[in-house]
Protein backbone atom coordinates (compact mmCIF):
# COMPACT_ATOMS: atom_id res chain seq x y z
CA UNK A 1 0.00 0.00 0.00
CA UNK A 2 2.44 2.52 0.77
CA UNK A 3 4.35 1.45 -2.35
CA UNK A 4 1.74 2.51 -4.33
CA UNK A 5 1.00 6.15 -2.34
CA UNK A 6 5.16 6.31 -3.36
CA UNK A 7 4.77 6.00 -6.67
CA UNK A 8 1.44 7.73 -7.32
CA UNK A 9 2.31 10.90 -5.16
CA UNK A 10 5.88 10.37 -6.24
CA UNK A 11 5.15 11.04 -10.15
CA UNK A 12 2.82 13.30 -9.22
CA UNK A 13 5.03 15.61 -7.76
CA UNK A 14 7.38 15.07 -10.29
CA UNK A 15 5.28 15.96 -12.86
CA UNK A 16 3.85 19.29 -11.39
CA UNK A 17 7.67 20.36 -10.95
CA UNK A 18 8.25 19.81 -14.11
CA UNK A 19 5.02 21.52 -15.28
CA UNK A 20 5.77 24.31 -13.38
CA UNK A 21 8.98 24.96 -14.33
CA UNK A 22 10.98 24.33 -11.45
CA UNK A 23 13.16 21.69 -12.80
CA UNK A 24 14.25 24.16 -15.57
CA UNK A 25 17.38 26.15 -14.23
CA UNK A 26 16.67 29.02 -16.75
CA UNK A 27 13.75 29.55 -14.16
CA UNK A 28 15.40 28.70 -10.95
CA UNK A 29 18.16 31.20 -11.96
CA UNK A 30 15.75 34.19 -13.19
CA UNK A 31 14.39 33.60 -10.05
CA UNK A 32 17.28 34.10 -8.11
CA UNK A 33 18.44 36.93 -10.20
CA UNK A 34 15.06 38.58 -9.14
CA UNK A 35 14.56 38.73 -13.50
CA UNK A 36 11.39 36.13 -13.63
CA UNK A 37 9.93 35.89 -10.28
CA UNK A 38 7.35 32.99 -11.78
CA UNK A 39 8.48 30.30 -9.39
CA UNK A 40 8.83 32.27 -6.52
CA UNK A 41 5.13 33.34 -6.95
CA UNK A 42 4.03 29.58 -7.54
CA UNK A 43 6.39 28.63 -4.15
CA UNK A 44 4.39 30.84 -2.19
CA UNK A 45 1.47 29.93 -3.26
CA UNK A 46 1.92 26.62 -3.18
CA UNK A 47 3.23 26.75 0.41
CA UNK A 48 0.34 29.55 1.39
CA UNK A 49 -2.41 27.29 0.49
CA UNK A 50 -1.33 24.33 1.54
CA UNK A 51 -0.34 25.53 4.92
CA UNK A 52 -3.66 27.02 5.16
CA UNK A 53 -5.61 23.80 4.00
CA UNK A 54 -3.82 22.11 6.75
CA UNK A 55 -4.47 24.14 9.47
CA UNK A 56 -7.89 23.94 8.58
CA UNK A 57 -8.25 20.27 8.50
CA UNK A 58 -6.26 20.21 11.47
CA UNK A 59 -8.25 22.42 13.53
CA UNK A 60 -11.82 20.83 12.31
CA UNK A 61 -10.18 17.74 13.21
CA UNK A 62 -10.83 16.37 9.94
CA UNK A 63 -7.28 16.23 9.11
CA UNK A 64 -5.10 13.76 11.11
CA UNK A 65 -1.74 15.39 12.99
CA UNK A 66 0.00 11.71 13.14
CA UNK A 67 1.53 12.14 9.53
CA UNK A 68 2.92 15.54 10.19
CA UNK A 69 6.78 15.47 10.80
CA UNK A 70 8.66 18.66 12.04
CA UNK A 71 12.54 18.95 11.63
CA UNK A 72 14.56 19.55 14.29
CA UNK A 73 16.41 23.26 14.49
CA UNK A 74 19.93 23.23 15.70
CA UNK A 75 22.85 25.20 14.05
CA UNK A 76 23.43 22.93 11.05
CA UNK A 77 20.25 23.73 9.46
CA UNK A 78 21.34 27.31 9.04
CA UNK A 79 25.02 26.15 8.42
CA UNK A 80 23.57 23.85 5.82
CA UNK A 81 20.71 26.37 3.84
CA UNK A 82 23.89 28.85 3.46
CA UNK A 83 25.83 26.12 1.79
CA UNK A 84 22.59 24.57 -0.28
CA UNK A 85 22.07 28.40 -1.42
CA UNK A 86 25.08 28.34 -3.11
CA UNK A 87 25.51 25.51 -4.79
CA UNK A 88 21.93 25.56 -6.05
CA UNK A 89 22.69 29.33 -7.60
CA UNK A 90 25.53 27.99 -9.09
CA UNK A 91 23.77 24.66 -10.87
CA UNK A 92 20.96 25.76 -10.97
CA UNK A 93 19.43 22.74 -9.52
CA UNK A 94 18.28 21.14 -5.90
CA UNK A 95 17.85 17.74 -4.91
CA UNK A 96 14.50 17.43 -5.84
CA UNK A 97 14.29 19.00 -9.09
CA UNK A 98 17.62 17.70 -10.16
CA UNK A 99 15.96 14.74 -9.60
CA UNK A 100 12.87 15.57 -11.66
CA UNK A 101 15.32 17.74 -14.43
CA UNK A 102 17.05 14.01 -15.04
CA UNK A 103 13.28 12.23 -15.93
CA UNK A 104 12.68 15.34 -18.29
CA UNK A 105 16.09 14.84 -20.11
CA UNK A 106 18.55 17.21 -18.99
CA UNK A 107 22.37 15.69 -19.37
CA UNK A 108 23.65 18.33 -16.86
CA UNK A 109 20.92 17.35 -14.30
CA UNK A 110 22.52 13.68 -14.55
CA UNK A 111 26.11 15.58 -14.12
CA UNK A 112 24.26 17.25 -10.57
CA UNK A 113 23.17 14.07 -9.27
CA UNK A 114 26.39 12.81 -9.68
CA UNK A 115 27.38 15.32 -7.87
CA UNK A 116 25.05 15.34 -5.28
CA UNK A 117 25.82 11.51 -4.85
CA UNK A 118 29.36 12.38 -4.19
CA UNK A 119 28.42 15.12 -1.75
CA UNK A 120 26.12 13.03 0.02
CA UNK A 121 28.54 10.33 0.20
CA UNK A 122 31.13 12.36 1.86
CA UNK A 123 29.04 13.84 4.33
CA UNK A 124 28.17 10.32 5.59
CA UNK A 125 31.59 9.38 5.64
CA UNK A 126 32.64 12.72 7.46
CA UNK A 127 29.60 12.90 9.91
CA UNK A 128 31.27 11.27 12.86
CA UNK A 129 33.38 14.87 12.72
CA UNK A 130 30.00 16.57 12.38
CA UNK A 131 28.90 14.65 15.49
CA UNK A 132 29.06 16.19 18.63
CA UNK A 133 30.07 19.81 17.77
CA UNK A 134 28.62 23.11 17.72
CA UNK A 135 26.45 22.99 14.80
CA UNK A 136 24.32 19.70 15.71
CA UNK A 137 23.26 21.31 18.80
CA UNK A 138 20.04 22.36 19.13
CA UNK A 139 18.37 25.70 18.78
CA UNK A 140 14.79 27.21 20.23
CA UNK A 141 13.96 23.51 21.53
CA UNK A 142 14.69 21.44 18.84
CA UNK A 143 11.53 19.95 17.12
CA UNK A 144 9.60 23.48 16.99
CA UNK A 145 6.70 25.09 15.16
CA UNK A 146 5.23 28.60 15.53
CA UNK A 147 1.75 27.53 16.37
CA UNK A 148 0.59 24.26 17.96
CA UNK A 149 0.61 21.08 15.15
CA UNK A 150 0.02 18.13 17.85
CA UNK A 151 3.26 17.12 16.57
CA UNK A 152 5.99 20.00 17.89
CA UNK A 153 6.34 21.93 20.69
CA UNK A 154 5.37 25.66 19.90
CA UNK A 155 6.28 28.76 20.76
CA UNK A 156 3.26 30.22 20.64
CA UNK A 157 0.93 27.42 22.94
CA UNK A 158 -2.36 29.28 22.50
CA UNK A 159 -5.12 26.81 21.60
CA UNK A 160 -6.45 28.83 18.74
CA UNK A 161 -2.26 29.39 17.38
CA UNK A 162 -3.65 27.08 14.32
CA UNK A 163 -5.33 30.18 13.40
CA UNK A 164 -2.18 32.06 12.88
CA UNK A 165 -0.89 29.31 10.18
CA UNK A 166 -3.78 29.90 8.01
CA UNK A 167 -3.52 34.04 8.32
CA UNK A 168 0.15 33.46 7.81
CA UNK A 169 -1.07 31.31 4.32
CA UNK A 170 -3.10 33.49 3.27
CA UNK A 171 -0.80 36.53 3.31
CA UNK A 172 1.69 34.17 1.87
CA UNK A 173 -1.04 33.61 -1.37
CA UNK A 174 -1.68 37.75 -1.39
CA UNK A 175 2.14 37.91 -1.22
CA UNK A 176 2.43 35.63 -4.33
CA UNK A 177 -0.83 37.81 -6.29
CA UNK A 178 1.39 41.21 -5.77
CA UNK A 179 4.61 40.36 -5.98
CA UNK A 180 5.46 41.51 -9.68
CA UNK A 181 6.63 39.56 -12.39
CA UNK A 182 10.58 40.55 -11.84
CA UNK A 183 12.55 42.82 -9.71
CA UNK A 184 15.27 44.05 -12.64
CA UNK B 1 5.03 26.21 -22.18
CA UNK B 2 4.60 26.26 -18.38
CA UNK B 3 2.30 26.58 -16.02
CA UNK B 4 0.64 29.58 -15.21
CA UNK B 5 2.29 30.29 -11.43
CA UNK B 6 -1.55 30.19 -9.95
CA UNK B 7 -2.10 27.03 -11.45
CA UNK B 8 1.53 25.62 -10.88
CA UNK B 9 1.34 26.86 -7.20
CA UNK B 10 -2.02 25.12 -6.34
CA UNK B 11 -0.83 21.68 -8.10
CA UNK B 12 2.41 22.56 -5.71
CA UNK B 13 -0.29 22.95 -2.92
CA UNK B 14 -1.95 19.93 -3.31
CA UNK B 15 1.16 17.28 -3.51
CA UNK B 16 2.50 19.06 -0.52
CA UNK B 17 -1.30 18.46 1.25
CA UNK B 18 -1.80 15.20 -0.25
CA UNK B 19 1.33 13.84 0.88
CA UNK B 20 1.15 15.06 4.72
CA UNK B 21 -2.17 14.05 4.86
CA UNK B 22 -2.10 10.29 4.32
CA UNK B 23 1.71 9.78 4.73
CA UNK B 24 4.63 12.15 5.55
CA UNK B 25 5.88 15.16 4.43
CA UNK B 26 7.76 14.83 1.09
CA UNK B 27 11.68 14.76 1.46
CA UNK B 28 14.02 14.06 -1.35
CA UNK B 29 18.10 14.90 0.11
CA UNK B 30 18.24 11.44 2.36
CA UNK B 31 17.57 9.45 -0.66
CA UNK B 32 21.12 10.19 -1.90
CA UNK B 33 22.35 9.02 0.94
CA UNK B 34 20.11 5.61 0.99
CA UNK B 35 21.41 5.29 -2.37
CA UNK B 36 25.08 5.75 -1.84
CA UNK B 37 24.30 3.21 0.93
CA UNK B 38 22.60 0.47 -1.23
CA UNK B 39 25.74 0.91 -3.44
CA UNK B 40 28.25 0.67 -1.15
CA UNK B 41 26.43 -2.61 0.82
CA UNK B 42 27.03 -4.30 -2.49
CA UNK B 43 30.71 -3.76 -1.96
CA UNK B 44 31.09 -4.70 2.31
CA UNK B 45 29.13 -7.70 4.12
CA UNK B 46 29.16 -5.65 7.62
CA UNK B 47 28.45 -1.86 6.23
CA UNK B 48 24.12 -2.71 6.84
CA UNK B 49 23.55 -5.82 9.15
CA UNK B 50 20.99 -7.54 10.49
CA UNK B 51 20.68 -6.71 14.45
CA UNK B 52 18.01 -6.94 17.24
CA UNK B 53 18.93 -4.56 19.52
CA UNK B 54 18.81 -1.56 17.23
CA UNK B 55 15.38 -0.17 17.09
CA UNK B 56 14.88 -0.50 13.64
CA UNK B 57 16.28 -4.20 13.52
CA UNK B 58 19.39 -2.93 11.55
CA UNK B 59 23.03 -1.59 12.42
CA UNK B 60 25.43 0.13 10.31
CA UNK B 61 29.64 0.78 10.92
CA UNK B 62 28.65 4.04 9.58
CA UNK B 63 27.81 6.08 12.66
CA UNK B 64 25.48 8.09 9.52
CA UNK B 65 23.47 5.04 8.65
CA UNK B 66 23.31 4.07 11.99
CA UNK B 67 21.63 6.97 13.83
CA UNK B 68 18.30 7.03 15.11
CA UNK B 69 17.96 3.45 15.63
CA UNK B 70 19.64 2.39 12.60
CA UNK B 71 17.02 4.43 10.52
CA UNK B 72 19.01 5.01 7.78
CA UNK B 73 20.71 1.37 7.42
CA UNK B 74 17.13 -0.45 7.43
CA UNK B 75 16.52 1.90 4.07
CA UNK B 76 19.46 1.12 2.85
CA UNK B 77 18.81 -3.00 3.49
CA UNK B 78 14.96 -2.55 2.25
CA UNK B 79 15.37 -0.12 -0.67
CA UNK B 80 11.53 -0.70 -1.31
CA UNK B 81 10.25 1.93 1.14
CA UNK B 82 7.69 4.75 0.47
CA UNK B 83 10.87 7.71 0.59
CA UNK B 84 12.92 5.88 -1.72
CA UNK B 85 10.42 4.55 -4.53
CA UNK B 86 9.01 8.34 -4.06
CA UNK B 87 12.04 9.89 -5.19
CA UNK B 88 12.61 6.88 -7.82
CA UNK B 89 8.47 7.78 -9.02
CA UNK B 90 9.34 11.87 -9.33
CA UNK B 91 12.26 10.95 -12.14
CA UNK B 92 8.76 9.32 -14.19
CA UNK B 93 7.30 11.94 -13.28
CA UNK B 94 9.47 14.72 -14.79
CA UNK B 95 9.98 12.60 -17.94
CA UNK B 96 5.92 12.44 -18.18
CA UNK B 97 5.79 16.20 -17.53
CA UNK B 98 7.67 16.66 -20.50
CA UNK B 99 6.12 14.89 -22.74
CA UNK B 100 2.93 16.19 -22.39
CA UNK B 101 4.93 19.64 -22.58
CA UNK B 102 6.38 18.91 -25.61
CA UNK B 103 3.01 18.25 -27.55
CA UNK B 104 1.65 21.13 -29.78
CA UNK B 105 4.82 23.60 -28.37
CA UNK B 106 7.41 21.59 -30.44
CA UNK B 107 10.19 23.12 -28.44
CA UNK B 108 13.16 21.27 -27.18
CA UNK B 109 15.20 21.29 -24.06
CA UNK B 110 18.04 24.15 -24.11
CA UNK B 111 20.87 21.70 -23.05
CA UNK B 112 22.60 24.93 -21.81
CA UNK B 113 20.99 27.20 -20.11
CA UNK B 114 20.72 31.13 -21.67
CA UNK B 115 22.36 32.77 -18.27
CA UNK B 116 25.07 30.25 -18.22
CA UNK B 117 26.01 30.95 -22.58
CA UNK B 118 25.80 34.54 -21.52
CA UNK B 119 28.49 34.07 -19.24
CA UNK B 120 30.92 30.53 -19.97
CA UNK B 121 29.99 30.07 -23.10
CA UNK B 122 29.10 27.12 -25.07
CA UNK B 123 31.24 24.23 -24.37
CA UNK B 124 29.37 21.20 -22.65
CA UNK B 125 32.30 20.52 -19.98
CA UNK B 126 31.85 23.96 -18.20
CA UNK B 127 28.17 23.37 -17.84
CA UNK B 128 28.46 19.87 -16.89
CA UNK B 129 31.37 20.59 -14.17
CA UNK B 130 29.20 23.70 -12.57
CA UNK B 131 26.43 21.12 -12.28
CA UNK B 132 28.52 18.67 -10.87
CA UNK B 133 30.38 20.81 -8.38
CA UNK B 134 26.81 22.37 -7.41
CA UNK B 135 25.42 18.65 -6.78
CA UNK B 136 28.48 18.03 -4.17
CA UNK B 137 27.87 21.28 -2.36
CA UNK B 138 24.01 21.16 -2.34
CA UNK B 139 23.60 17.64 -1.24
CA UNK B 140 26.60 18.00 1.47
CA UNK B 141 25.01 21.28 2.63
CA UNK B 142 21.25 19.43 2.43
CA UNK B 143 23.10 16.45 5.00
CA UNK B 144 24.11 18.71 7.54
CA UNK B 145 20.83 20.83 7.41
CA UNK B 146 18.84 17.61 7.93
CA UNK B 147 16.75 18.49 4.50
CA UNK B 148 16.53 20.15 1.21
CA UNK B 149 14.04 22.84 -0.52
CA UNK B 150 11.41 20.23 -0.77
CA UNK B 151 11.79 19.10 2.75
CA UNK B 152 12.67 22.14 4.74
CA UNK B 153 11.23 24.72 3.04
CA UNK B 154 8.00 23.83 1.38
CA UNK B 155 7.31 20.74 4.15
CA UNK B 156 8.47 22.58 6.74
CA UNK B 157 7.21 25.84 6.22
CA UNK B 158 3.33 24.14 5.62
CA UNK B 159 3.74 23.25 8.93
CA UNK B 160 5.09 26.62 10.66
CA UNK B 161 8.48 24.87 11.23
CA UNK B 162 10.67 27.54 12.92
CA UNK B 163 14.00 25.53 11.30
CA UNK B 164 11.66 25.50 7.62
CA UNK B 165 12.15 29.53 7.88
CA UNK B 166 15.54 29.67 9.23
CA UNK B 167 16.62 27.06 6.27
CA UNK B 168 14.68 29.28 3.82
CA UNK B 169 16.33 32.48 4.89
CA UNK B 170 19.27 31.07 4.94
CA UNK B 171 19.21 29.52 1.32
CA UNK B 172 18.07 33.12 -0.20
CA UNK B 173 20.27 35.35 1.68
CA UNK B 174 22.70 33.12 0.11
CA UNK B 175 21.92 32.14 -3.36
CA UNK B 176 20.20 35.43 -4.49
CA UNK B 177 23.58 37.48 -4.46
CA UNK B 178 25.67 34.67 -5.52
CA UNK B 179 23.58 34.28 -8.73
CA UNK B 180 22.95 37.92 -9.60
CA UNK B 181 26.92 37.97 -8.93
CA UNK B 182 28.06 34.69 -10.77
CA UNK B 183 25.47 35.13 -13.82
CA UNK B 184 25.57 38.78 -14.51
CA UNK B 185 25.08 40.16 -17.67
Amino acid sequence: MDILFAIVLGVLFGFVLQRVGASDPEKIVGMLRLTDLHLMKAIFTGIGLSSAVLFLGLMSGIVDSGHLSVKTMYWGVAAGGLMLGFGWALSGFCPGTGVVAAGSGRKDALFFIFGGLVGAGLFTIMYRSVEGTWLLEKVWGGKTTLVLTGKSSALLEMGWSPLIAIVIGLAMMWIAKVLPERFR
Amino acid sequence: MYWDWFKGGCALGVCFLLTVIFVKPIGVSTQFVILDGIVANLFSATLVVKDDNSKSGYSSSNAYLDKSGGKYAKSVAKPLNYSFVFVLSMILGGYMGRLLQNKGSGNSIKQIPDYHRHRFGDKPAIRYSIAFAGGIIVLWGARLAGGCTSGHMMSGMMQTAVSGYVFAIAAFIIAVPTAIILYRK
